[in-house]
């Protein structure tokens, strides 16, 4: 007798999924769940933990953590990052120390795995939640994060 | 030309055929009227299949809670025939290694079937382009044509995913074909004819097929529909194509107008099961409770339309309700259940008739 039973479960259950599908089709009137994007382009917003892509924040006197370190460029799977870094003798201390000339990230080559983030360890670079990547040059994909004239905050090698 | 002398009731526009036998001789008006009607009806279903493409698409973003297509022309009304022009402006390309002769022929098998079977239908008292008095058993036949194309595509592109999509339609039309014979064989006890417009003229005084068979008819309905669904290769029948196991199963090679070929039967097959049903199940053109009987301006066509929307409407539900069945999963359930159900039902058929038990 189960045979029969397992006629009458079996389309039950097909009843239930189509009862939720069905009030989900009733329902879909009332507002759709996807972004309507060009429309919305002003107020849309990327949440938190959107990778658009690596950016180096910079305070109001165009101050940066980075340190020179390398972390990043070393935890870089492909490449995308390079540093050209520089000697200089820190006023301060009148020791010499290690300065970023031009940290360069490749766009391009990025697979926005989020190691190089991972590995910095002064959280000098961060993702940034901007989506509109494309460029109609290739050459605009290579950046250089640190701002022209920029300099590392005192103190963030301690 | 034997065919010629057998009275081929083209019943569309009578005033046309008139004039067209009226200035030719005979053979080539018959011919002439042929060939109309082909295109006509060639026209006709291409672009109704678009639009079913297009409520497919449609209906899918509402039961996600999405918008669907609504850029090209006003809500997306033109979506489907810029897909449709693009395919045709493609290229075709092919692999090196494909069987030439077979792979041309397969998408035309699949097509040409497809829209055969659309010539019996009666979609109003007056449109009907061939009315034969083997009316169903001439669908049945047709429908199976079809995975022939499907088995040559596979085969002929020598391709390994292709091959065993195509090996999956096989067993599965195999399998299901049967239940959706004995459905309708079911049916055609109720009737006692095979002729398509006769089955209406049935329904006209008894009401429509599904009250007048009561249970066994319902049971027939459903079991139709779900060896319906499986025969025209829609989720959660749709192993031919599983895009998650094997990119596009039969079709992976195919691109352009063939691919569209394909695309377009499926929707075409989709129409032809709904109608299928609409004529067996629910009184073909006939309006619920005769309400524009009287009217004789009424196209009653549309009473048709509305049924088979209906009908394909709840095919499209299952599409985005249930999961794709596994290949023992799907033997088991035509073996092991809706086969043995039929049976039955067949049987219990018999008994209601027998005993005069149908309302
Ligand atoms: S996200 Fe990954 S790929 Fe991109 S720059 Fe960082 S480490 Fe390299
Ligand atoms: S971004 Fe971070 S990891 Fe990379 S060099 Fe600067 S401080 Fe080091």
């Amino acid at each position: 007798m189960s045979y029969f039973s397992d006629i009458y479960k079996g389309i039950k259950t097909l009843l239930t999924g189509m009862s939720v599908t069905g009030g989900y089709f009733i329902r879909a009137r009332k507002g759709v769940i996807t972004q309507q994007y060009p429309n919305n382009r002003e107020t849309l917003k990327m949440f938190d933990r959107f990778r658009g892509e690596v950016v180096m924040p910079h305070d109001a006197d165009n101050r940066h953590y980075c340190t020179g370190c390398q972390s990043c460029e070393i935890a870089c799977p492909n490449g995308s990052i390079e540093i050209i870094w520089d000697r200089v003798v820190d006023p301060a201390t009148g020791k010499k120390k290690k300065i970023i000339d031009k940290h360069i990230y490749h766009l391009s080559m990025c697979t926005m795995c989020g190691l190089c983030i991972e590995a910095c360890p002064t959280d000098a670079i961060v993702w940034a939640q901007n989506f509109e990547n494309s460029v109609y040059d290739r050459s605009a994909l290579t950046k250089v994060l640190n701002q022209p004239g920029s300099s590392v905050l005192d103190g963030i090698e301690d | 030309m034997n065919f010629l002398q057998m009275n081929i009731p083209l019943n569309i526009t009578k005033t046309i055929s008139d004039w067209i036998f009226s200035i030719m001789p005979e053979t080539a008006a018959n011919y002439t009227i042929m060939v109309v009607i082909a295109v006509a009806y060639l026209a006709l279903f291409a672009v109704a299949g678009l639009y079913l493409v297009l409520l497919e698409r449609k209906v899918a973003a509402w039961f996600q809670l999405r918008i669907g297509p609504n850029r090209v022309g006003p809500w997306g009304l033109l979506q489907t025939m810029a897909d449709a022009l693009k395919l045709v402006s493609k290229e075709l390309t092919s692999t090196i290694k494909i069987d030439k002769f077979l792979y041309n022929l397969a998408p035309y098998f699949v097509i040409v079937s497809a829209l055969m079977a659309m010539a019996v239908f009666p979609f109003s008292k007056q449109f009907q382009a061939f009315d034969i008095n083997i009316g169903l058993f001439f669908l049945i036949a047709i429908s199976s044509i079809g995975v022939i194309g499907i088995l040559l595509a596979g085969w002929s592109s020598n391709n390994k995913f292709a091959l065993i999509g195509a090996m999956r339609s096989g067993l599965q039309t195999i399998s299901y074909e049967l239940s959706v014979g004995l459905s309708i064989l079911t049916m055609v006890l109720l009737t006692g004819t095979l002729q398509l417009s006769e089955i209406i003229e049935v329904q006209r005084t008894g009401g429509w097929l599904i009250l007048q068979g009561h249970v066994p008819s319902i049971i027939a309905f459903m079991i139709f529909m779900v060896a319906g669904t499986a025969e025209t290769n829609r989720a959660p029948f749709d192993l031919v194509e599983a895009e998650s196991e094997l990119g596009a199963g039969f079709h992976t090679e195919y691109s352009g107008m063939k691919f569209a070929y394909f695309f377009l039967a499926e929707f075409i097959n989709m129409f032809i099961i709904a109608s299928i049903a609409v004529v067996l199940f629910f009184g073909g053109w006939l309006s619920p409770f005769g309400i524009t009987e009287n009217i004789t301006w009424f196209p009653e066509v549309i009473w048709f339309i509305i049924k088979v929307l209906g009908l394909i409407f709840l095919m499209m539900w299952f599409r985005w309700t249930f999961p794709r069945l596994r290949v023992d999963q799907l033997l088991t359930l035509e073996w092991k259940y809706l086969l043995p159900l039929n049976l039955m039902n067949i049987m219990l058929m018999a008994i209601v008739i027998w005993l005069n038990w149908t309302i």
